[in-house]
């Protein structure tokens, strides 16, 4: 009974998926109003994007702003736990981790930076990726700058202007810091946060299926347009958008006047 | 960067920066022409696609030079090359033939917007054929959908059901796409991969409930979208009331088109490793296939709207190549892919001497073909020459394509299929046989709305003797056609994998 229990609300995103589905497909088949169907479409259409985006997100996993190193094979397998960082990404584990000791931290910066160094040198289009490095430095002490090397063909301006954002970060970070210590742990984020400690890297989101799903919106609301359009038309030829009086006034076309009653009158 | 090494992206670049150009032009013959000549363009590159994947093999380009799988590549091979041709031949034909019949069937206000939407239409055909990428597919698939939707509205000039049959389609399509979207992310989710060619070695092995209800839902959302028989809904009426180029347009191309993406998707993706495809061919494709056959002809034969009744051999014909492709063997692929290209010919040329009509009497109504012989005799001979095409008559693309379908029918063990084939012939032979012997041995009407028909002028006369023609010659040359399809269907079955 418990494994029934936990199948099910382990999979709430998929749930919320399929009623969505469900409701749009019976609406489409069930409304006769061509307005409403359209809505059914959409609200089906919306069920799919809701699927796409579930299925990339990681727990604790973390907006994929700067693309992770395992470039060749990862980001699209969920393995996204690369060793690359992000600038938020040591603040936010430094904020979940509630206790974590600076030194910890400090490690974690050093081989988030050796690892990116080591990518650096795979001509990787890398202004992002000097905007990462810079703010990893700021937030520790100058034991994690020394590990960080110079990166090669560096655009100076550009990292000064970096630089400069990230050295904003600090104040923010020591305060998000203090904030957990007084409150004490959330037991979620400590969850969240050992999570993403026990992979000792940052989690990436897989980003590929939030660039598709932007993509199929656009779709969507292609879709949307043209059918609400084509209602438009409708109506303007028949007079009504319901269904079975449409139904009724072609029959009326095709074979005279019949049995049908309440169809609206045609223009 | 040299043109030839470009070359794989030009069919679909050609017509999409086209299209809005289209919009810039001022009304009348100029909207027409440019797209006519781009057409033939993207027909010229096509060709040359053929010619060089049959020299070089399989021609795979990286869009934006991002490596596969991560970028997204299009993959020529033999298959979708000849797929590639006839889309764009088809497309050369149709809009040469159009200006009249647009002239007439469509709201002059709209035409530019037509011409635009048919080039749109063509990039997303082109592009669902050429792509490597299944996430591609998909939005291809709706570029093509959502044009060929806003194409049949404007059927509503002539008749206002036109709007609602595009709007049914425009329901039934959008399920089919979003089924489809459904079960490439279930194939995402167990693979971590949209390239085609990536997803069939990945797949390679694995047979779980996400696999298999992904292929479901791909097989059934592309059923919908090529009109798989009891899928085929949308289809009678979105033929029939949209104007007579469109049909023409759509009706030898967007089916065969979806057909290609069913196949490649059963050969080259999933293959035969994974047993869902056995079993979807025995207890799914052939059935259906049969069912689709036999039950649309013979709908077919009470129909008294010519288009209506072509419009459900349409649906007859693609149980033949889901049959085709179900016997999973290198003889029944290359009738499925051979019944795909001729039956564009054959499908072609019939709604445009319908078109003809249509033009010159008003009505696609049989009652408009009585005794038409007379008025317009090289209609009606376009439209005897090509509907004897469609029964399957020697000399005629028609008898080629039956012939490799029986020849794998027995091949394949199912020497009833083959039966079923001759006998679902003789239906097409039947309602072929009613307009002909409407449009040869009637009567023409001395008076009431189609007296007055004459012969269609010469711009419409010509692109549809070519296709004619074309039905005849590769009736005739059918080493051209049959061994390009043979050679097609060889490669698709290797990276299949031997039989089911």
């Amino acid at each position: 009974m418990d494994g029934w229990i936990d199948f099910v609300l382990g999979r709430y995103n998929y749930w919320i998926a399929i009623v969505l589905m469900m409701t749009g497909l019976y609406i489409v088949y069930e409304r006769g109003n061509l307005v409403k169907k359209v809505v059914g479409l959409n609200l089906f259409q919306t069920s799919v994007f809701i699927f796409y985006i579930t299925i990339g997100k990681i727990a604790g996993g973390t907006a994929p702003i700067y693309i992770d190193g395992e470039l060749e094979h990862g980001g699209s397998e969920g393995e996204a736990a690369g060793e690359g960082a992000l600038h938020e990404a040591p603040a936010d584990s430094a904020n979940t981790l509630g206790d974590a000791t600076p030194p910890d931290i400090t490690d974690k910066i050093d081989n988030a930076t050796q690892s990116l160094h080591g990518k650096i040198t795979n001509d990787f289009p890398a202004n992002d990726l000097k905007a990462g490095l810079e703010s990893l430095k700021s937030p520790a002490d100058a034991s994690a700058g020394a590990s960080l090397h110079t990166p090669p063909d560096v655009d100076a301006g550009k990292i000064a202007n970096d630089a400069l954002a990230a050295v904003e970060k600090p104040p923010a970070l020591a305060l998000d810091l203090t904030d957990t210590s007084l409150h004490g742990p959330d037991a979620a984020a400590n969850a969240m946060g050992e999570a993403a400690h026990q992979v000792s890297e940052v989690i990436y989101t897989n980003p590929l299926p939030h660039v598709l799903i932007l993509t199929a919106i656009v779709v969507g609301v292609a879709t949307t347009a043209v059918g609400l359009a084509l209602a438009v038309r409708i109506r303007e030829a028949y007079g009504t958008i319901e269904e079975d009086e449409l139904e009724a006034l072609d029959h009326i076309a095709e074979f005279g006047e019949g049995p049908v009653a309440g169809a609206g009158t045609a223009s | 960067m040299n043109l030839a090494e470009q070359l794989p992206v030009l069919p679909v670049i050609i017509p999409l920066v086209a299209a809005p150009i289209t919009l810039l032009l001022p009304q009348g013959r100029a909207p027409h022409l440019w797209a006519t000549l781009i057409s033939w363009l993207t027909f010229a590159v096509s060709i040359a696609l053929v010619a060089m994947v049959s020299d070089a093999g399989v021609i795979s380009y990286h869009l934006g030079d991002w490596a596969p799988p991560l970028g997204i590549e299009y993959r020529i091979d033999m298959a979708n090359a000849l797929v590639l041709a006839l889309v764009s031949g088809i497309g050369a034909v149709v809009f040469a033939f159009a200006y009249r019949s647009v002239e007439r069937e469509v709201d002059p206000r709209q035409s530019t917007f037509f011409y635009c939407a048919m080039l749109i239409c063509l990039t997303g055909l082109m592009g669902v054929t050429i792509t490597g990428d299944a996430f591609n597919i998909f939005v291809f698939l709706e570029i093509s959908s959502l044009s060929t939707y806003a194409l049949i509205a404007m059927g509503a000039k002539s008749d206002r059901r036109a709007l609602t049959a595009a709007f049914n389609y425009l329901v039934m399509g959008t399920i089919g796409a979003t089924f489809f979207v459904i079960g490439i992310g279930l194939l995402y989710q167990a693979t971590g991969t949209l390239n085609l060619a990536d997803l069939h070695d990945r797949l390679a092995g694995q047979s779980n409930r996400m696999v298999e209800a992904g292929f479901a839902f791909i097989v059934v959302g592309i059923g919908l979208k090529l009109a798989m028989f009891p899928l085929h809904l949308w289809l009678p009426n979105a033929y029939t009331y949209a104007p007579s180029a469109v049909s023409a347009f759509i009706a030898a191309t967007a089916t065969k088109v979806a057909v290609y993406v069913l196949i490649r998707f059963f050969y080259s993706v999933f293959g035969f490793d994974f047993a869902f495809v056995g079993h979807a061919f025995t207890y799914v494709l052939l059935p259906l296939g049969l069912a689709g056959m036999f039950i649309a002809s013979l709908v077919a034969l009470f129909q008294d709207d010519v288009k209506r009744m072509l419009a459900y051999s349409s649906v007859a014909q693609i149980g033949y190549m889901l049959l085709g492709l179900s016997f999973a063997t290198v003889e029944g692929l290359t009738a499925s892919l051979v019944h795909i290209l001729n039956h564009a010919l054959m499908k072609g040329a019939l709604f445009m001497a319908v078109a003809c009509v249509v033009f010159r009497t008003g009505s696609h109504s049989i009652q408009a073909f009585a005794g038409l012989a007379k008025r317009m005799p090289v209609t009606t001979w376009a439209f005897i020459l090509s509907g004897l095409s469609l029964i399957g008559v020697p000399l005629t693309v028609g008898f080629i394509s039956k012939w490799y379908l029986l020849t794998a029918a027995f091949a394949a063990g199912h020497g009833y299929a083959a039966f079923l084939i001759v006998a679902s012939s003789l239906i097409a032979m039947v309602y072929i046989g009613r307009v002909a012997e409407m449009m040869l041995l009637r009567e023409p009407p001395s008076e009431g709305p189609y007296a007055a028909a004459k012969e269609a002028p010469m711009s419409m006369l010509i692109p549809m003797w070519v296709l004619v023609a074309a039905n005849i010659y590769f009736g005739v040359r059918t080493d051209l056609t049959g061994d390009l399809a043979v050679r097609a269907a060889e490669a698709l079955m290797l990276v299949a994998g031997g039989a089911p």
